[in-house]
């Protein structure tokens, strides 16, 4: 009789407890709203890390593959974004999509030769596209003025009318970014999806059951692409200036604080570590010099006890609950 | 017609011949056996006709078609999917994704349909989704469905494996030492869902060690031993075939003969 009650009970809790983080969301927004302008550019860093560690968890997460390399994509729609409006005035939002595609068309060309490679060759080919593209952000002067970086970037808008104050932009970021993760999880349960995931299970049983392996990874590089692309216009947009450092190794890195510890190859994983990574040092601020001691440390204490992220953690209370559930 | 035709394949590697011109039919509707001693060249015999490598020579005919050195995506498209000998699940998935990820073949629908869902999409989810649960269901793991992929004990997960593979629906199957590991009331299980599969009209190609397995569910048996076939015949004719005998007991001269 236990099974029948769990089953009238599980669709009801299943759809409670995906609203759950939407929630969560708006509700860590709704306070940085009424706090100061500071908190809402940590938290607007937050959700634009949010879209890219979403995509990046395409290729990583679902699909399985390593790349150091997603911050040349970041690069060509950060800069893309920059001249594109700056100099020749076009709508941010037409800029974002013109630079998405151009990052997307750029991701086949390179993703067709470097996909052959698996691990660690993978992981290497990608961190030097990451390296020659932030080579070319500092060389190539002319385009990208160099260190001294872009500056003058109109603020997100549409159709003339800009989002003038960070608060309104905020608003607009977490609206892209739940969009982002709606899309994702969208794509990842259905057959495409499914495919990507077998690639991250098992190579050899993918392509015992027809899946095209090369080609699944190839769109996974590219979907991660236009994510990343689009969190590097979104970055120009929100601070109005970039120059190469934005799209160095530390965003790699920080990207993978994200996904690990928020969990990778969740839905909600990217999105709890962006917060999480994004907020954990400006909240330890208090602590003076030890901040960044105190912040690693909690990384650690994290991954000690969520070895597969927070995201994972839910499944765990899932499972508590349905125990507890069973045993009623 | 016959199903699968093997002409004349040789597969080498540098100075090794792992397979030397084998040439066997398998007729629809049929299940063959493939046997012989450890290192016969069984698992190259597989790999050729599934298009993990390209032979050194000969051919391979599915369904009519040459598929001779195809990629083994598109020879799994053609209706032809395999299992291996070690297991090779979806670890993080669930039991009943597993299954659904096998119906990739018989499906359709890439990052448009994903994000739009159309309606025959959602139909075809739904159809995946019972299909899962249906062919669970025929392995006997209907249970476990929710249960992550490496949970489940050996012998299952080698069930789970045919079951993703029947999610193809295959024209012909090819098991790879499915009872490996297995212990007898395993094997007797595996047994039972073969011998079902093949009587829904599913073709199977079975390698197997276990001479008792081999022996109550084959009708036709291909013998390899050093890379050569030296025998072919029913079950009854296979054990009275005295090169078999000796390839099993020793006596490698008769098969250098």
């Amino acid at each position: 009789m236990t099974s029948h009650a769990t089953i009238s009970i599980e669709p009801a809790g299943i759809r409670w407890q995906a609203m759950l983080p939407v929630v969560a969301v708006v509700v860590v927004a709704g306070f940085g709203l009424l706090s100061s302008d500071y908190v809402v550019t940590v938290l607007g860093f937050a959700f634009i890390y949010t879209i890219f560690c979403t995509g990046l968890n395409f290729f990583m997460g679902y699909t399985g593959q390593a790349s150091f390399g997603q911050s040349a994509f970041a690069a060509i729609g950060g800069y893309g974004s920059a001249i594109l409006c700056a100099d020749y005035g076009w709508e941010p939002l037409l800029a974002l999509f013109a630079t998405m595609a151009l990052s997307g068309v750029a991701a086949v060309i390179v993703g067709f030769p470097t996909l052959r490679l698996r691990g660690h060759y993978l992981a290497m080919a990608t961190f030097a596209l990451g390296l020659i593209v932030y080579e070319v952000t500092i060389e190539w002067t002319g385009l990208t003025q160099g260190y001294m970086g872009y500056s003058g970037i109109p603020p997100l808008g549409i159709a003339g009318y800009e989002l003038v104050t960070v608060k309104q932009q905020l608003v607009a970021l977490v609206v892209l970014a739940l969009f982002g993760v709606a899309v994702a999880a969208r794509l990842r349960q259905s057959r495409f999806g499914r495919a990507l995931a077998s690639i991250a299970g098992s190579e050899s049983a993918a392509l015992a059951l027809g899946v095209d392996i090369a080609r699944y990874k190839l769109v996974a590089f590219v979907i991660a692409a236009l994510y990343a692309s689009a969190a590097g216009s979104l970055f120009a947009h929100f601070i109005g200036f970039i120059s190469p450092e934005v799209f160095g190794v530390t965003m790699v890195v920080q990207s993978f604080a994200m996904l690990y510890l928020g969990g990778i190859g969740t839905m909600w994983g990217p999105t709890i570590g962006a917060i999480i990574v994004s907020v954990l040092p400006e909240a330890l601020r208090g602590l003076k010099e030890m901040q960044d001691i105190g912040y690693t440390a909690i990384l650690i204490f994290i991954l000690i006890f969520a070895p597969r992220g927070l995201a994972g953690l839910s499944a765990l209370f899932g499972r508590v609950r349905g125990r507890v559930k069973e045993a009623a | 017609m016959a199903l699968l035709s093997v002409r004349e394949e040789t597969m080498r590697f540098g100075g090794l011949f792992a397979n030397q011109s084998i040439s066997f039919d398998v007729e629809e509707g049929e299940l063959l056996a493939v046997i012989g001693p450890n290192g016969a060249g069984k698992t190259t015999l597989f790999n050729v006709i599934s298009g993990f490598f390209p032979p050194t020579s000969g051919s391979i005919q599915f369904d009519g078609k040459d598929i001779t050195g195809a990629p083994s995506h598109q020879v799994a498209s053609a209706g032809l999917v395999r299992t291996y000998q070690l297991v090779q699940l979806f670890k993080h998935l669930t039991v009943a994704e597993n299954v659904e990820i096998g119906s990739h073949r018989v499906t359709r629908g890439g990052v448009f349909s994903a994000l739009f869902r159309p309606e025959w999409m959602r139909k075809q989810e739904k159809n995946v989704c019972e299909g899962a649960r249906e062919l669970l269901r025929f392995v006997g793991l209907e249970h476990q469905a929710d249960l992550q992929a490496d949970k489940l004990p050996y012998g299952r997960q080698r069930l789970l494996e045919v079951a993703r593979a029947l999610a193809a629906k295959p024209r012909l199957l090819l098991l790879d030492e499915p009872a490996a590991g297995l212990n007898t009331q395993e094997t007797e299980a595996l047994a039972d869902v073969i011998t079902r599969i093949q009587r829904g009209g599913t073709t199977v190609i079975l390698i197997e060690h276990d001479m008792s397995l081999v022996m109550k569910i084959a009708q036709r048996i291909v013998v390899l031993d050093f890379g050569k076939k030296i025998a072919e015949g029913t079950p009854d004719e296979i054990k009275a075939h005295p090169d078999v005998i000796a390839a099993y007991l020793g006596g490698t001269e008769t098969v250098d003969a």
